[in-house]
């Protein structure tokens, strides 16, 4: 047996087709404004937005293992920042919600050293306490609007764009951007070798650690750099509601919550999962909506049910059955061709 | 010969239970090593003080001159000491070939086509090659095993540590297994040994060491140290005279 007649690869064909339908899923979204209505257009932005954040929260929790419950810590932070910034510093947003990340960054390094101190459960409950922390700091800034919260001003939101329609158009592409972004960005990571240690901590501590995997230096990285990302899409996110309160900031509900809903949903620990996820979310929110607080009855049930039948979530089942893998981050050996099948 | 790692006085109770008491002994650099003893002597763990997992309350622990007492595991994975685990840990939603490719990319420090053909040439060492795309947890016992070996060398290792890889093979496999582990030290690579299969490990090993309630209780020829009345009455648990 001659070993050079294996080959390496890192594609599949599956995977080569979902990036043509990529590309022209990419291309109608990017053309969305000439052709969607305003209210779609809302929806699909917020929807990206959600994307952006289940994908970074699927990182940190899904392969780095650290199930946070209080990234609107960051969301609230990225908010205020843009507020803030363009408010006080007459910084442009986009140029605000660029520095809001560095901000976040800088301000996660010291919570992640207290933090990384709990372990499992602890550190979720530590983080939410964080994330508390954030939320009555921000109610006490009189300048910001304090508890009742305040408006973005109206020259500010102007500086974006002066048309109505030239504003809502930035926006969604803005949030568009934002969610291919982080997809992006998340699966380019994970292909490096980096990613590929993080994928081993993901899978088992003991074995990545003996092999050369610096465990906690890899956590904090991720720590810090989703942070980063989560506040600068906060940012977004408020430029999107223009105006901002603590308690909108920092909701638990709004940005962990149904964040953990769609990853889990979905499938965590892959990349797929939160895109399969935020579609099943909205789905669920468009239709059920009227229904009041039965909606939140139903997402609960929905939970329930996958989580029993499909522990790994919707994607993880689908890959189970089918090999499947949208977003090729592995190795696949060749096999010389009379031992196909193998 | 120049020793590549030495154990000074390591010490490590858990509680009341002693899992390493003041342990010493040098290996030379290209020596395979065995290690034998009763079940709860302290073998692992004494693994586990020279791979880093387990930090111990005494002593010291040199690799290859340096003093890694302090070391985490992960840098001294780095510096060249691989082990395998007696109970598997793979990475169980990533394939065989990958769990390879993590030792190779990130102990070994290799990139790109040199880290995939030792990856290839290691895999087919260890007779894995035909389940390289498997994934690792959809694996038998004893491929997980094989795993854990094939891990072990592609992080491309100064000082092997094997931990009962033998148990459960069938003749003609741990023959193979003898085999594989033969031209690995062939190659210059120092190994200790822990196995119950003592015909296994006397077919490699040039010196062994006897370990109970953490003390190390005899070293030297493994046939002579085989026959002496204390592993007779300890490791075996019979009465030599019986």
């Amino acid at each position: 047996m001659n070993l050079n007649d294996y080959s390496v690869t890192r594609t599949t064909r599956e995977a080569r087709i979902a990036a043509l339908i990529g590309v022209v899923v990419m291309a109608a979204l990017i053309a969305a404004p000439w052709w969607a209505g305003r209210a779609d257009m809302r929806l699909l932005s917020e929807l990206f937005l959600y994307l952006a954040l289940a994908s970074l929260w699927n990182l940190m929790a899904g392969y780095a293992g650290l199930v946070s419950v209080g990234q609107q810590a960051f969301v609230g932070l990225g908010g205020y920042m843009l507020f803030a910034l363009t408010m006080f510093a007459g910084l442009h947003p986009i140029v605000a919600i660029g520095l809001s990340g560095v901000i976040a960054a800088a301000v996660s390094i010291p919570v992640a050293a207290l933090l990384f101190r709990l372990r499992g459960a602890y550190f979720a409950i530590g983080t939410w306490v964080m994330a508390e922390v954030f939320r009555l700091v921000f109610a006490q800034i009189s300048a910001l609007g304090g508890g009742s919260g305040s408006s973005l001003p109206v020259d500010i939101v102007k500086s974006l764009a002066a048309s109505r329609s030239g504003r809502e158009a930035l926006s969604y592409w803005l949030a568009l951007a934002a969610a291919a972004g982080v997809v992006a960005a998340v699966y380019l990571f994970l292909r490096s070798r980096k990613g590929l240690a993080l994928t081993a901590i993901r899978d088992n501590e003991l074995a990545a650690g003996s092999l050369g995997i610096d465990i906690l230096r890899a956590k904090f990285l991720v720590y810090v750099v989703t942070a980063a990302m989560t506040a600068m899409v906060g940012g977004l996110i408020f430029l999107q509601k223009l105006r901002i309160s603590p308690d909108a900031a920092f909701s638990v509900n709004d940005w962990t919550a149904f964040v953990i809903f769609i990853v889990v949903i979905g499938g965590i620990g892959t990349i797929e999962g939160p895109i399969i996820g935020t579609l099943i979310f909205f789905a669920l929110r468009e239709t059920l909506a009227d229904l009041g607080t039965t909606y939140l009855l139903v997402l609960g049930a929905v939970a329930i049910v996958v989580m029993l039948k499909a522990p790994k979530g919707v994607w993880g089942f689908i890959r189970n059955r089918f090999d499947l893998q949208l977003f090729p981050l592995g190795f696949r050996v060749r096999f010389p061709e009379k031992r196909k099948g193998d | 010969m120049s020793s590549i790692l030495k154990l000074d006085g390591l010490s490590r109770s858990f509680g009341a239970v002693t899992v390493a008491d003041s342990l010493s002994y040098e290996l030379a650099q290209g020596e395979a090593l065995g290690v034998i003893g009763p079940n709860g002597a302290g073998k692992t763990s004494m693994f586990n003080l020279i791979t880093g997992t387990l930090s111990p309350d005494a002593g010291r622990v040199e690799f290859a001159g340096r003093d890694v007492t302090s070391q985490s595991a992960a840098s001294r994975s780095r510096m060249g000491i691989a082990r395998s685990f007696q109970v598997p840990q793979p990475f169980s939603g990533l394939t065989v070939f990958e769990n390879a490719m993590i030792a190779a990319t990130q102990s070994a420090g290799l990139t790109g086509h040199e880290a995939e053909t030792l990856c290839l040439t290691v895999l087919d060492q260890t007779e894995l090659l035909n389940k390289a795309n498997k994934l690792a947890g959809g694996l038998t016992l004893l491929d997980r095993k094989r795993l854990e070996l094939t891990r072990a060398l592609c992080a491309k290792p100064k000082l092997l540590l094997l931990d009962e890889i033998a148990g459960g093979l069938t003749e003609a496999e741990c023959k193979s297994l003898v085999q594989t582990i033969r031209d690995i030290h062939a190659s210059g690579v120092s190994i200790i040994w822990i196995e119950h299969v003592v015909h296994a490990l006397l077919a490699v090993v040039e010196r062994l060491v006897v370990i109970d309630f953490g003390r190390k209780i005899a070293e030297g020829d493994p046939h002579e140290v085989m026959d002496s009345r204390e592993v007779k009455e300890i490791y075996l648990g019979i009465e030599a005279d019986a």
